[in-house]
């Protein structure tokens, strides 16, 4: 069966690979050099862990929630992967299994106080850079070989990253809107009264969505540390936002546990392509930060009007 | 234990501020134990210029997140940056035009709450969202305009930054009248009194008559004037402006405020409470410097202790379904 593509809605989930493929084709017509194997995998080189922190953000947005401590996360994380997973293996996947528990923890205490998740994820960024300054007091560190070889794997044809994204937009595409547990999840966020009344418990779909986060949140800082090959305490800062707006571009909302997987990996692209776009058009550095915005603001705004041609109807 | 906290419970139940008021003399007493009474004053009066810097900001940040569930401004970090080196390029070092300066800085304010708000109604986006996109355009604006920049502050302004009165510093004194006429204007005023009630129920408030969007306008620019004010003052306090000076004051603001005993959720705000929290967080740094912990450690506790307040607080009672 053929979808309308002129319906809002379908135009509306459509809007983030417009945006990405809009942007693809300004890069591609001022610079036809990048149209290749090599200049694709040098503009998207980053665009995996941002990517991974992306989703990480989705998970906790479909629950309406918040995180503002989810750069600080990926910085430890990423800290970790530079020391203690090297060092001592298993004193590292413990470390790294215990931050994914205290995701856990943190969505448990979020739901059992009604706590309000902005206050809290903005205390424990806080707890995240120090223990990321107490792992790593200067920058430095080494990726573990085996690291690093995963995230400079050779793919034939098309880049690692853009296969790795690939995957990953699609198989959490499968897990939250097409499995029976990504319903009830979704659901949670989207009518939590339903749900519970349903037989299901809030409880357990918090305290999933946090898990799933902190899971996400460490693949990125381990991809992160991977490429980079070693780490200082405030790598990631700029994740938090960067995974917000991600989120936002990719069609997220803050009301209903409204999200989609594919359409935040390919917010996080779009907003690591921004950057290479300007320096082709040789804008000053200065305005890469500005140029994100302009591209959020940009697509809000056309989300806006497909929203509004919705309620004429 | 479980007594204990349902005592604290109840207790900033009835008064939110106090609390910080309270955390922030147990740990100055704490401070004063450890060094044997040595420094107290140079503690206070630093903690006062300090925390003063916090008050002023977080005011704004009240203000805003008073008008109701998910008002909060997040573009405060650039507006500070943006602010200081406009304020600190028109005075170029001049005492007579430091006038100019202060007003420049608060038109930045002004434009910023502007863009901020026609983000918010014209794309009814969430403002954590439009703030957001906003703060990422001034960001680039004041990079752009603040590279190279250098300008050290007037003569006058520094000492007005810098300065003491009867031993106080002025700056505290200033930030204090400024906390009097934003208790009264909130307490006293219309305008005051829909902000709250906007952040009690929009709903309700709008079909009693409340101009909710003109209120609501109003008090982004009130928030972003007043992080731009500091701005300026920050530029003068420093001897320059700096691109990076406004980091801390987005997670400080709303910790303050929250700390201060106001409702995240809105609709009740403590003007009080923010000296308190400003003093308490300010202090907490100076005891675990004193302390002599190193800077991770002092992270840990500062965001654990966040944590801490916000839990035994409680977030927003539901209400009725």
């Amino acid at each position: 069966m053929m979808p309308n593509l002129m319906t809002p809605r379908a135009l509306r989930s459509l809007l983030p690979a417009i945006s990405f493929t809009v942007l693809l084709i300004g890069i591609f017509y001022v610079q036809p050099r990048a149209m290749s194997f090599m200049g694709l995998n040098l503009m998207l080189n980053l665009a995996l862990p941002i990517a991974l922190a992306t989703i990480a953000q989705m998970f906790i947005i479909t629950m309406n929630d918040i995180d503002l401590s989810l750069g600080g996360f990926v910085s430890f994380t990423a800290c970790i992967g530079a020391t203690l997973l090297g060092e001592s293996p298993v004193l590292g996947v413990l470390a790294l299994l215990a931050c994914i528990g205290v995701y856990a923890l943190l969505g448990a205490l979020i739901h059992v106080r009604n706590l309000p998740s902005i206050v809290v994820t903005l205390g424990m960024s806080f707890v995240w850079l120090g223990a990321a300054i107490l792992v790593l007091p200067t920058p430095g560190g080494q990726a573990p070989d085996w690291l690093r070889a995963i995230v400079s794997v050779k793919t034939p044809f098309v880049p690692f990253v853009i296969v790795a994204s690939a995957i990953i937009a699609v198989g959490v595409h499968l897990f939250l809107m097409r499995s029976s547990t990504g319903v009830i999840l979704r659901g949670a966020g989207g009518n939590p009264q339903a749900v519970a009344r349903a037989g299901w418990s809030l409880f357990r779909a918090k305290v999933t969505l946090y898990a799933l986060a902190g899971f996400f949140g460490v693949l990125s800082g381990l991809t992160l540390v991977g490429l980079t090959t070693s780490a200082d305490a405030n790598i990631a800062l700029r994740y938090t936002l960067l995974s917000i707006a991600g989120v936002i571009l990719g069609g997220g909302e803050f009301v209903g546990g409204r999200v989609s997987p594919i359409g935040a990996v390919l917010g996080a692209l779009t907003l690591t392509l921004a950057s290479s776009l300007l320096s082709f058009l040789r804008i000053s550095g200065d305005w890469q930060i500005g140029a994100q915005g302009a591209i959020l603001i940009l697509v809000l705004a056309l989300r806006t009007l497909v929203n509004r041609m919705e309620r004429r109807k | 234990m479980i007594s204990t906290v349902s005592k604290l419970r109840t207790f900033a139940g009835k008064a939110p501020w106090g609390f910080s008021f309270f955390g922030a003399a147990a740990i100055f007493l704490a401070t004063i134990v450890f060094t044997d009474g040595v420094g107290a004053g140079q503690i206070i009066t630093t903690a006062l210029t300090f925390g003063t810097m916090y008050v002023i900001v977080a005011l704004g940040q009240m203000y805003v997140i008073t008008a109701g569930p998910g008002n909060v401004d997040l573009s405060i970090p650039s507006t500070i940056a943006l602010a200081g080196a406009v304020s600190m390029k028109i005075m170029d070092g001049n005492d007579a035009l430091i006038l100019w300066g202060l007003l420049a800085a608060i038109g930045v304010g002004i434009a910023v709450g502007c863009f901020n708000f026609a983000l918010i109604r014209l794309l009814s986006i969430p403002p954590i969202i439009a703030t957001l996109s906003a703060s990422f355009l001034v960001q680039s604006a004041s990079i752009a305009y603040g590279r190279g920049l250098r300008i050290r502050p007037p003569e006058a302004f520094a000492e007005f930054a810098t300065g003491r009165i009867w031993g106080l510093p002025t700056l505290a004194i200033f930030a204090l009248l400024l906390t009097v006429i934003g208790s009264v204007v909130l307490h006293r005023t219309v305008y005051g009194r829909s902000v709250t009630a906007i952040g009690q129920n929009q709903r309700a408030a709008g079909l009693a008559g409340v101009k909710v969007d003109r209120v609501r306008w109003t008090t982004y620019v009130i928030c972003a004037s007043l992080a731009a004010l500091c701005g300026a003052v920050l530029a003068g306090f420093s001897g320059g402006s700096s691109l990076n000076m406004g980091e801390e004051y987005l997670l400080a603001s709303i910790a303050v405020v929250v700390i201060g005993g106001s409702s995240v959720a809105g609709g009740q705000s403590n003007v009080a409470g923010l000296w308190g929290a400003s003093l308490f967080m300010y202090l907490l740094v100076t005891m675990l410097n004193t302390f002599g912990v190193g800077a991770g450690i002092r992270m840990i506790m500062t965001g654990l202790m966040i944590v801490a307040i916000i839990t035994i607080a409680g977030g927003p009672k539901p209400s009725r379904t």
